[in-house]
């Protein structure tokens, strides 16, 4: 099969697998499914230029989705009276300042070697500006969260627009990613990767735990829609089968129109000179350094930018849910799921990763009830022979999603360990 | 006296039973790094598996209703050691040994790992669910007291039984690992192809008998570890992802490819959480009249929510300022 019959054979056995979902279970189930594959696409793409362009091993996803949702909870869910008119917003402010006077601390430690004191005794007392540093900031930072927990419960949101809300969602996503970035990117491969897992493992602990600001464990609902909501067009007299397709349709349109957007403008990048050139990093970072190319400043930018991605998707998602949970995050079902999709789509290549998104999302949502369809089977058997049936099969077959996911990895790293749609080696006539 | 006791029983005796779990954890990551240059992400899953092996065959032997001065999880021990160690190397004969043929980089079999952390995850999650389970629903656990008024406290020193047995066992595991890393003829070959895979090969030696027996060691530990862990705490499925990333640091802070460097870091990184984590102010009281501020109760370093965040601070300062680790570690 050549370049072309291959992925579009696939897609087009994706979208005949997307009408039979929709023929079964109903359109506004397969509305549903399409709008969560969206975004998870934006998410895979932002992976794509990490590791597919890139080469950088992140897995530190969940982190970056979890800050992409709790930006868009802040920017977009309603303002908390209470807390505006306490004087909570001067207490943290006070933490506010406390942590610029800790940071300025540390700061002026670092440049202390400008005095003429080096070696041993800088680390020793930059070590020292840290700890000082953290007591005056926890000095301020706990009595605030004590007050604003007692008075007003927590920060609550600024009520703008949901759409900003993505767009800081991508903004703060892209801002830790620079910081993280900066320390984490010397990193080779696995060390990589462990301390980015870490780093996410922080990310999750601190959202959790923030009741202050995220709310934490108490949850947050409802999120907005950009597009109107199912209830708008009920209270417009649409029936209820109508109305989820008319909402999630809306706001699919919305998602399809940013993933077009991104395919667009990352193949433009992809083909051009920055293109190559973070091949040319990716396949050997001491060849393209001799050339020339700042290895280091190229890579960080490729991980904000990768994370901006990561950051939107974990916001659209979010806001889709209408709910914002920090339990619901775990490092198997958001940072491994999403490595999954781009191994199998196929890394560097957009459309690879684009078709990896939706194929693994809808395996990862049809292996519920297929896996609950083949216990009730064995089942069956099982009782007519005499060895009874199989106890809780529907919280059993739930929890065949995670295997069969990792199946799918095994095999695709045993038959097609390139991904279904591989990147096309660039080749010059 | 009695602030110092009770540093004992929190700190000392909560530091040494994590720390243990780590190493164990540890050498079997830093084992596997150091002789298949990848970072095995699916080493917590084992750990939980063996665990998990070990509850079955606990419940077996209580159903027979015989009874043992030990808790029932030790004396099945050594059985699950050997059936973990057997499925560890029936994982790498399924998902890593064909990637290898293949002449895949590493960087693909950590990806594959993750594939056997999902299987792994998977299959736990269907045959026990999600719920937690202790080792200790059909007998006591033991809690040995010793009392301290010869040396002037009123508090007791106090430990449980199967707290003691661990720290005795993981002295045992580790005196046997060094042995066998030093005496014996596939233990240095072991050491010769972590430091040099290609050389160990041209100078005779067989390096698939040494990924196997890679394997067992790091899959009898895992289920050593898992299920001290299981018996000190509780059992659940979660239990892999909550000590991964601290086996991680711990075996990165001592030098990834290094046996007893993944030793020393368990030991650092549990005590390291557990003081992170300790109420000085208990500590400090005593010490009252002389600090001029006021002491209150839960003076920690982090609240208690971040233990985990503990390891990886650690990790990344080590990973900046010694990326080789304390003592000098394979780089990828």
């Amino acid at each position: 099969m050549n370049r072309v019959a291959r992925p579009l054979l696939l897609y087009v056995g994706l979208v005949l697998l997307i009408v039979a979902v929709a023929l079964l279970n109903g359109a506004p189930y397969a509305s549903r499914m399409l709008v969560e594959a969206g975004a998870y696409a934006l998410i895979v793409l932002g992976l794509n230029i990490q590791w597919g362009y890139g080469g950088l091993f992140n897995f530190g996803i969940m982190g970056f989705m979890m800050v992409g949702g709790a930006a868009v909870t802040f920017m977009s869910y309603p303002l908390n009276d209470n807390f505006w008119h306490s004087d909570g917003p001067i207490l943290l402010g006070h933490a506010i300042v406390a942590a610029a006077i800790g940071a300025a601390i540390i700061l002026g430690a670092r440049e202390v070697h400008r005095i003429g004191i080096r070696g041993g005794w800088r680390t020793a007392l930059i070590t020292l500006a840290w700890l000082v540093g953290y007591i005056i900031f926890r000095s301020q930072m706990d009595p605030a969260v004590a007050y604003v927990l007692a008075n007003g419960g927590w920060v609550g949101g600024l009520g703008l627009p949901v759409v900003w809300g993505w767009a800081f969602g991508g903004l703060a996503a892209g801002a830790i990613a620079y910081v993280i970035g900066r320390i984490c990117l010397g990193l080779r491969s696995d060390y990589l990767a462990i301390a980015t897992i870490g780093i996410s493992e922080i990310i999750r602990q601190l959202i959790k735990n923030s009741q202050w600001l995220t709310r934490g464990t108490l949850t947050v609902s409802p999120i907005k829609w950009p597009t109107p909501l199912p209830q708008d067009y009920q209270a417009m007299g649409v029936d209820l089968q109508s109305s989820l397709l008319y909402a999630r349709g809306g706001y699919f349109i919305v998602v399809a129109v940013i993933v077009a957007v991104v395919m667009f403008l990352l193949a433009r990048a992809y083909h051009g000179p920055w293109g190559r050139m973070m091949r040319a990093i990716r396949d050997n970072y001491i060849a393209a350094g001799s050339m020339g190319k700042n290895v280091t400043a190229r890579q960080l930018e490729i991980f904000v930018l990768g994370s901006v991605l990561i950051g939107v998707g974990g916001a659209v998602l979010v806001s889709f849910t209408q709910i914002f949970d920090p339990n619901s995050y775990q490092t198997i079902n958001h940072t491994f799921f999403i490595w999954v999709m781009i191994i199998v789509g196929g890394a560097g290549n957009n459309w690879g990763a684009l078709f990896g998104a939706i194929f693994i999302y809808v395996v990862w949502l049809l292996s519920e009830p297929v896996a609950q369809a083949l216990f009730t089977t064995i089942s069956v058997w099982s009782t007519q022979l005499g060895w009874g049936a199989i106890p809780d099969i529907e919280s059993r077959s739930l929890q065949m999603r995670v295997f069969v996911l990792g199946l799918v990895i095994t095999a695709a790293l045993r038959y097609a360990p390139r991904g279904l749609i591989p990147e096309r080696a660039q080749t010059s006539r | 006296m009695d602030a110092l006791i009770f540093f004992f029983n929190k700190v000392l005796v909560t530091g040494t039973v994590e720390g243990s779990v780590y190493a164990l954890g540890a050498v079997g990551v830093t084992l596997i790094f150091g002789i298949l240059r990848f970072a095995h992400f699916a080493h917590g899953d084992m750990m939980t598996m063996g665990a998990f092996i070990a509850f079955l065959l606990a419940l077996g032997l209580a159903a027979t209703g015989m009874t043992f001065p030990v808790p029932t999880g030790f004396v099945v021990l050594p059985l699950a050691m050997i059936i973990t160690a057997v499925i560890a190397l029936g994982l790498d004969r399924g998902f890593y040994a064909p990637l290898r043929r293949r002449g895949a980089r590493p960087v693909a079999l950590l990806i594959a790992s993750i594939g056997v952390t999902l299987v792994i995850q998977g299959l736990i999650r269907l045959f026990f669910g999600v719920d937690t389970r202790s080792f200790f629903e059909h007998e006591p656990k033991g809690i040995i007291r010793i009392p301290t008024t010869a040396i002037g406290g009123s508090r007791d020193i106090s430990f449980t039984q199967p707290q003691l047995l661990m720290i005795i066992l993981t002295v045992v595991l580790c005196v046997a690992l060094h042995l066998f890393l030093t005496r014996s003829r596939l233990g240095k070959a072991m050491r010769a192809m972590a430091d040099n895979a290609d050389l160990a090969q041209v100078s005779g030696i067989n390096t698939a008998v040494v990924v196997r027996v890679t394997w067992i060691i790091a899959g009898a530990l895992a289920c050593c570890g898992g299920t001290m862990l299981a018996l000190d705490v509780s059992l659940t499925p979660d239990l892999a992802f909550n000590i991964e990333l601290s086996i991680f640091a711990a075996a990165i802070v001592g030098g990834l490819g290094q046996a007893y460097g993944a030793i020393a870091g368990g030991f650092l990184i549990g005590f390291a959480e557990t003081l992170a984590v300790f109420d000085w102010s208990v500590l400090l009281k005593p010490l009252q009249g002389i600090i001029p501020f006021q002491i209150n109760t839960g003076l920690s370093l982090v609240p208690t929510e971040y233990k985990l965040s503990v390891s990886f601070v650690i990790l990344v300062i080590v990973l900046l300022a010694r990326p080789t680790g304390i003592f000098k570690g394979a780089s990828s």
